[in-house]
């Protein structure tokens, strides 16, 4: 047995746990940048905002309908879904953190009713945290995920489900006959693992809802789709195919990619930027103690802006797995200025850490040039830094990232012209003593 | 006759890399601190002024009507949200959707908020209202100039 505990509109419950005036009014968060809506309130969700909504295309409401809008605080919501999954844990014996706002939980042994469990966790949760959850549980992690999405419709929208399924729906104690009414009600695009595309071609063979699927029989799927989709099916019959990860292994890969505040043309700053970013991937890379061999660039312009467009990226081969900071930040620098092509407005970069190895792990070579590389200041450069970075990651650990880096990467701060456009960020409440809420007396 | 290798094929040594982590020991000469089995940890504030970590928030007072109860402008609450509110407790509230400071009062069924400085006065929900009790403080910081 599996539940899924999920904040609801999480960012926007985030921040109104400290801006209790935004409680009824329409709220959304902007992507990095203010680009488009990343969550919605309720009351944005009824004005009819889509999830990845524009900004310029739904800024009027701000004027015609109250909307507010603000900037990501993810440092925030990082500290606030830490908390709200430490008590989430309590729901059952093992957890799986699937994102930032969700989490599996394992019941298996957990004795009682599941629902009056759900619901005292759910409570526990809203009071110490003040974030709002739903609860979905069922027999498969695919099943949990869809009775989730029962729960948090059935509380947004009434008559969408039975009443008594919202905020928290257990699908493994609904009589049959209740439980294909709710599975026919469902679209079959709201499956875990059914993307847009395969949903339109499932709704051209005439599976329209979640029920038709289940009927479905899975070796037909899998030779018309993908074994993937067919464990999709055999977990929506209620045959356990996915497993609980609760403990990921380490990441295979490692991006950092930002939009810019605004669009660049230069090559400096574009060259300053994707330094930045190969320190930040870098610091990523050094906490799961790795090293990467390759490293990807990439860039290109708005899709949004009229224009010739731009898309570039180039893999730079590295000369040795490293994790170095100032190797790594080079061999983007490297990248962006052999990709470069003047003349156009690049909106977006960014760098991917591939082809990772653990750092416990070293391939040596044969001594066939000499270690001290005639040019040291390449990414081929073999000098060992390795204390250099832990000094590092110690600093800026303790007085906030960017306090030491590369100088590759520009005056540091704000006032970056590639800096991120972050106009209508709220404080951070929990993570930094100048910015708690204040309290009058 | 038992054989130990019955096979004359060759033997993998091991199929994985066995990674041998290098000792951080040392061996110490001279005597050992009459403390050690004394050794407990340090007193840790957060340890003493926190006791549910998940619902424990920061504040900073603006405002004075609570200095009576010790609370003044610029110091720091520790608010716990896990605590259920009693009557007497100092609590942060919202009310108009701010953050207020006051002590909560309770009697026959009618809640109100009350400073601690008496010539502020009490606020009392109106009708059909709702006191809403953010959280409970549980200590007061006032850091001095040093």
């Amino acid at each position: 047995m599996y539940a899924l505990v999920d904040g609801n509109n999480f960012y926007v419950s985030c921040e109104r746990v400290f801006r209790p005036s935004l409680n009824g009014r329409p709220v959304i968060v902007l992507s990095n940048n203010d680009g488009c809506a990343i969550a919605r309130s309720n009351e944005a969700k009824a004005l009819g905002i889509q999830m990845g909504a524009p900004w310029f295309k739904i800024r009027h409401l701000e004027q015609d309908a109250g909307l507010v809008a603000l900037s990501a605080n993810f440092t925030l919501y990082g500290d606030m879904s830490n908390r709200m999954m430490s008590l989430a844990a309590g729901l059952g014996p093992t957890q799986e953190i699937y994102s930032i706002d969700e989490s599996f939980i394992g019941l298996q042994g957990v004795r009682g009713d599941l629902v009056s469990r759900a619901l005292k966790v759910r409570a526990r949760i809203h009071q110490w945290t003040g974030i709002p959850t739903c609860i979905g549980i069922a027999p498969t992690k695919t099943l949990a995920k869809l009775a989730n999405h029962i729960a948090k419709t059935a509380e947004r929208k009434p008559g969408s489900y039975p009443q008594v399924l919202a905020q928290v729906c257990n699908l493994a104690t609904l009589p049959a006959q209740d439980l294909d009414e709710v599975l026919q009600a469902t679209a079959v695009g709201e499956v875990w693992g059914v993307g847009p595309r395969i949903a339109q071609q499932l709704q051209d063979g005439g599976i329209q809802t979640v029920l038709d699927l289940t009927r479905m029989d899975a070796a037909t799927i899998r030779r018309g789709w993908s074994v993937t989709l067919e464990k999709t099916v055999r977990e929506l019959q209620g045959q356990s195919c996915i497993e609980l990860d609760d403990a990921p292994g380490p990441k295979q890969q490692i991006a950092c990619t930002r939009s810019f505040g605004k669009p660049m043309h230069e090559l400096e700053p574009l060259v300053e930027a994707v330094s930045e970013f190969a320190g930040r991937a870098a610091e990523k890379l050094r906490k799961q103690n790795c090293l990467a061999s390759e490293l990807l660039v990439f860039m290109h312009t708005s899709p949004y802006r009229p224009g010739a467009q731009c898309s570039r990226s180039v893999v730079v081969p590295l000369r040795r797995p490293t994790d170095d900071t100032l190797a790594l930040a080079q061999a983007a620098a490297d990248g962006m200025r052999y990709m470069y092509v003047p003349g156009f407005r690049f909106i977006k970069a960014g760098v991917i850490l591939v082809e990772l190895q653990p750092a416990s792990v070293q391939q040596w070579e044969l001594d066939l040039e000499p270690l001290e590389h005639e040019d040291a200041a390449t990414a081929t450069t073999p000098r060992d830094r390795s204390r250099l970075m832990t000094a590092m990651d110690a600093i800026n650990c303790r007085y906030g990232k960017g306090t030491v880096h590369s100088a590759a990467t520009g005056k540091a701060g704000p006032k970056r012209e590639w800096g991120m456009k972050q106009e209508r960020r709220t404080p951070q409440y929990t993570t930094r003593l100048e910015d708690v809420p204040v309290v009058r007396t | 006759m038992t054989s130990i290798c019955n096979s004359s094929a060759p033997q993998p040594l091991a199929a994985t890399p066995l990674v041998l982590p290098m000792s951080e020991g040392h061996v110490r000469a001279g005597f050992p601190s009459p403390a050690e089995d004394f050794a407990v940890n340090r007193l840790d504030l957060t340890q003493i002024l926190v006791t549910h970590p998940q619902a424990t928030f920061l504040l900073r007072v603006a405002g004075t009507s609570m200095r009576e109860a010790g609370i003044d402008d610029g110091d720091t609450l520790v608010v716990d949200k896990a605590i259920k509110p009693r009557h007497g407790h100092v609590v942060v509230a919202v009310v108009d959707g701010e953050f207020t400071v006051k002590y909560l009062h309770q009697r026959a069924g009618r809640v109100r908020l009350k400073a601690a400085n008496p010539t502020f006065p009490d606020i009392v929900p109106k009708d059909g209202q709702t006191v809403e009790v953010w959280g409970v403080v549980s200590s007061c910081i006032k850091r001095f100039t040093v």
